[in-house]
Formats: C-alpha cells, structure tokens, sequence
C-alpha cells in the first residue's frame, strides 16, 4: 500500500499489481491477456501430457501417449471402421434427436401459449422429466427390443420432455405488449398465432434444437450400451473390453470433436437464417 | 358530426385478487374526446392510466360501463384504434418498413399500395433510408417513431399512446414530443395519450386531465390553451410554469395516497 501511495506504481507497472487487478470479480480483462492464457492453458496442458507419457510415469494402460492415440486413429480410419462408428452414431442421434423436435415442439409452442395445454401436459411431462433415460432401458426392450429402434428410442426419451419444456418457456415468453399491439393492428386470433407468435419463437427454438442436440450427444452411451455392433459409443466400450484404452481416447475424441461441430453449424444456421435475431 | 368521437360513460374497472379480494383500478369514469384532438392524462403510477387506455383498445372489458367510438361500442381490439406501447414491441423479424406495412397487410391491401403507404408514414417519422433496417439496428428513439409509423399506417381513428416516450432519455424524448406534435399537423389524428410526466401532458394536450390515485377517476381538467404550432419553449413561459406546479401538488397529494393504500395492503398481507 505504501509503495503505491510514493508514486512507485507508476514507474514499474509491477506484476503483483496486475495480477490483483485481473482478480476483481467480473471486471474484463484485455482481450491480449485472454487469449493468451487460453493458448498457454491449452499448451501446458498437452506439455503435461507428454511429458507423463513419453517419460513411462503413467501407464499407456492408463493414458496413452499424443502419438499412439493418432496411430490407433489412423488404424482405425484405414479399415473403416472408424468411418461406420460416425455413420452410425450420427444416423441414431439425428434420428432421435430430430423425432423429438417434430413431435417436441409444436407440443411445446402449444404448451408455452395456452394455458389449458399446459394443465393438460404438465402432468407427465413434470413426471417423467425427472426419470433417468438409463432407467427406461428395459421398458424401451421390452417394447421395441433391442436393435437400432431401441438407441433411437433412448435419445428421444432423452431430448424430448427437456425440449418440450425449452420451447414451452420460449412461447411463454413472447411479450404480452408484442401480441396486444397486434391485436389493435387488427390481426384476429389466428393471425396473431401464424404471423407473431410463431415468427417471435424462432430465435428460442433455434437456440433450444442446438442445446437438445448437445445433450443428444451426451446420452450416445447409454444408447448403443444395449446390443450395439457398430457406432462411437460401441467402439468405446469394445476397446474398454480389449484394453485398448488408446482406441478409448479416439472415440471420445470423435465425439467430442462432432459435437462441437454440430453446435458451429447450429450458430451458423440461426445467423443465416434469422439475421434479425438478436442472438444472431 | 354532433357528438363527440369518443365516448367513455361511467366505466368501471374490477379485478379479482388471488386472495379472493376484489381491486377496481378504474371507478366511474366519463371522458369525451373530439375528432381531431389531443388529450393527455397524467396520474401518479399504478393508478390505472394504462388500464384506461387498454379499455379503449378492447383488451380489457369494462365491469360497467361503456365506450363508444363514432357511435358504435367498444367490445374487442379493432384496427381502428392503434396503440403504441411503452416498451419497445416492434416485430423483430421485421424490416421497417415490414413493420409498417404489417396492418396494411392483414387487411389485403395490394403490395404496391402497401409499400406506398410504408413510405409515406416511413418519411414522415424521418426515418426514410431505413426502410430495410432490423428493430435491432435501431436505437429506442428510432423504434417508437417506426411504432408510431406503424399505428398511423392503418389509419386508425383514435390513435392510443401508453407512455411511449417514456423508456427514453430526456433529450431524445423532447425531439419525439415534438415530432409527434408536427405529425399530427400533418396528419390530423384524434390522440388518446397518457403519461406520468407533466411537462408532457400539458405541452402535447388540447386538454389535460389529472388522475386520482386508485380507484382511478379523472380529478381535475387542468387543460392550457396554448397556440398550435407549438414547440418547446413554451414549457418556460410563466403560464405554464404556474400550471405545471398545480398539477405538481396534485400528482404529489394522489401519490402520497397511493403509497398509503400500498403500505395498507403490504401490512394486511404481514398480518
């Protein structure tokens, strides 16, 4: 305190007293400083890395080094079977996913606009939401056994009653004063629904299809644990049998990689197709 | 053309709480507004201006009473009484001129009229050249006069004003009082127009009523017979400055009336 009070602050800007002042809570911080803690974040972490790995101070058991897991990549890629685990892990969650967004939302919108809707679906939506998909398995066997309809089935339980209650809250949402002022445009009831609030839930829904799909991915697990022959989530517990834990870390990087994919061409798509959103 | 154009007889407003108590928010009111004038209604807050106004627009049904427009009674909205809000409600998937245009088109009128009239209300408001813009674009100033714009292209008969100056800032909101005054010489529109800011009340109204605390009812006609075309300095001269303070003391004494039906209400819900 008394060194910054004698005006030594000024000739030394001293790294303590920087480092205070990144400490302050929500105060921006230079966008130099940002990025470059991200980068050296990012480098330490993959230097740490290599440096248990290729020293043998961790088991290849355990955590394979950087270049065996691109050699099991490369494997993998070259007898194709990487390429059919995508395939089909991706046609099981767009599949479910995308089911879930045609029964989903319509239910929702009606949900989050009328009243009475909402007292008639409350119910078992409220219910079920909070049942563990992992729980419904043996149901979802039961009823449509244990082939390609059963992962489907599990991404839809999965998505569909949070995506319900996403877009539900969306509709409820819209400005009252948005549907009013339409009102005294002249717009009858049904106008106001086709030509307002419908239009006005865009942005919401947009934005709800993209989290929905994240949490998609997240349920791939649970989907192919039943009976898979093929898909990431497959190829991840297969190697786990086979103690090919470098082949672990491809699947988990594949799927954490078409996540983040999916998410860039879900903000793509809300940019050029609602350039008025304010999201956008 | 004897009677007045609109026409609101002893209405009544009744709400029913959740705890099953009963809250008129308007009592008894009567108010008659000419074609082609302005009136303004100042109150303190909450004492149900806007309900007045969303009565006249047919999205509140009165519990007695009724309203008349050229004769015929109020029962729902209609496009013949437009109302711009004080928040911002411009339809943001919605260029401008979509925006203007949106009445028009509800009604089938032809596109090349349609874009017509979008220009006309569009220049008018001084907003031409942004015709293609997003509301997001906008600045709030921006936004009411497109909301504006929007009311008048449907050529409504009553054009019905709910604070809408009221999210701006000061000078921003001296510019659109006194646009809104050069439109109507333009366009001649009997105004509706409520607000809690007296400056405003007196400087845009042919009449200006003051409001009671809840139940609301209309107090006082405090109304300044101000030459037309007015601007802003008028607001100093001596016979407005000596109004403003009478409507000053009112709004203060129906304030302190309202904070007391407010603590009364707080302490019966403690009790």
């Amino acid at each position: 305190m008394s060194l910054a009070q004698s005006g030594v602050e000024t000739r030394r800007r001293s790294a303590p007293r920087a480092l205070s002042a990144y400490l302050r809570p929500q105060e921006p911080i230079p966008r130099r400083v940002y990025l470059g803690v991200v980068i050296g974040s990012a480098v330490a972490l993959v230097a740490l890395w290599c440096a248990v790995t290729y020293s043998k101070l961790v088991e290849p058991l355990f955590l394979p080094s950087p270049t065996a897991i691109g050699a099991a990549a490369v494997d993998l890629l070259r007898d194709g079977t990487l390429w059919q685990d995508i395939q089909a892990s991706v046609s099981v969650i767009v599949t479910g996913w995308a089911l879930a967004v045609i029964v989903g939302v319509p239910i929702g919108l009606f949900m989050g606009s009328f009243k009475i809707m909402e007292a008639l679906a409350e119910p078992v939506v409220d219910f079920v939401r909070y049942l563990p998909v992992s729980a419904m398995i043996p149901l979802l066997i039961l009823y449509v056994g244990i082939g390609t309809p059963e992962k489907i089935a599990v991404i839809f339980i999965g998505t569909f009653f949070q995506l319900v209650l996403l877009v539900a809250d969306v509709a409820a949402h819209v400005p009252h004063e948005q549907l009013d002022v339409s009102y005294t445009l002249g717009a009858s009831r049904a106008q106001v629904v086709r030509r307002v609030l419908l239009p006005a839930t865009m942005p919401g829904v947009m934005d709800t299809l993209r989290i929905t799909m994240g949490w998609a991915w997240t349920y791939l697990i649970v989907a192919e644990i039943v009976s898979a022959d093929r898909g990431l989530g497959y190829l991840i517990l297969n190697s786990m049998r086979g103690l090919f834990t470098d082949r672990i870390f491809v699947g988990l990087a594949v799927i954490g990689g078409l996540g983040l994919l999916f998410d860039l061409t879900f903000k793509w798509l809300h940019r050029r197709l609602l350039p008025w959103s304010p999201k956008a | 053309m004897a009677g007045p154009k609109l026409r609101i007889r002893e209405v009544s407003v009744t709400f029913r709480t959740r705890r099953g108590g009963q809250v008129t928010a308007i009592d008894r009111l009567s108010l008659d507004v000419a074609d082609r004038e302005i009136v303004s209604i100042v109150g303190p807050s909450g004492c149900g201006k806007s309900t007045l106004l969303r009565l006249v627009a047919g999205l509140v049904r009165p519990s007695s009473g009724e309203i008349w427009l050229d004769g015929h009674t109020v029962t729902d909205p209609g496009a013949d009484r437009g109302m711009v809000f004080q928040s911002y409600t411009l339809f943001p998937w919605l260029t401008v001129q979509g925006n203007v245009e949106f009445g028009p088109r509800l009604r089938g009128v032809p596109e090349a009229e349609r874009r017509e009239v979008a220009r006309r209300f569009i220049q008018i408001v001084g907003l031409t050249g942004f015709e293609h813009s997003y509301p997001k674009e906008l600045s709030g100033g921006m936004m009411q006069r497109v909301a504006i714009a929007r009311a008048l292209a449907n050529d409504p008969e009553v054009l019905l004003m709910d604070e809408p100056f009221g999210a701006l800032d000061a000078q921003t909101r001296a510019f659109m009082q006194e646009l809104l005054l050069d439109i109507w010489q333009k366009t001649p529109k009997t105004i509706l127009f409520i607000t809690h800011d007296i400056d405003e009340a007196l400087f845009l109204g042919d009449r200006v009523y003051v409001m009671t605390a809840r139940p609301g009812r209309l107090r006082e006609e405090v109304s300044l017979p101000l030459p037309r075309p007015r601007t802003l300095e008028i607001t100093t001269s001596d016979a407005f400055v000596a109004t403003k303070r009478r409507v000053l003391a009112m709004i203060r004494e129906e304030t302190a009336k309202t904070l007391q039906l407010e603590e009364a209400g707080a302490r019966e819900q403690v009790v």
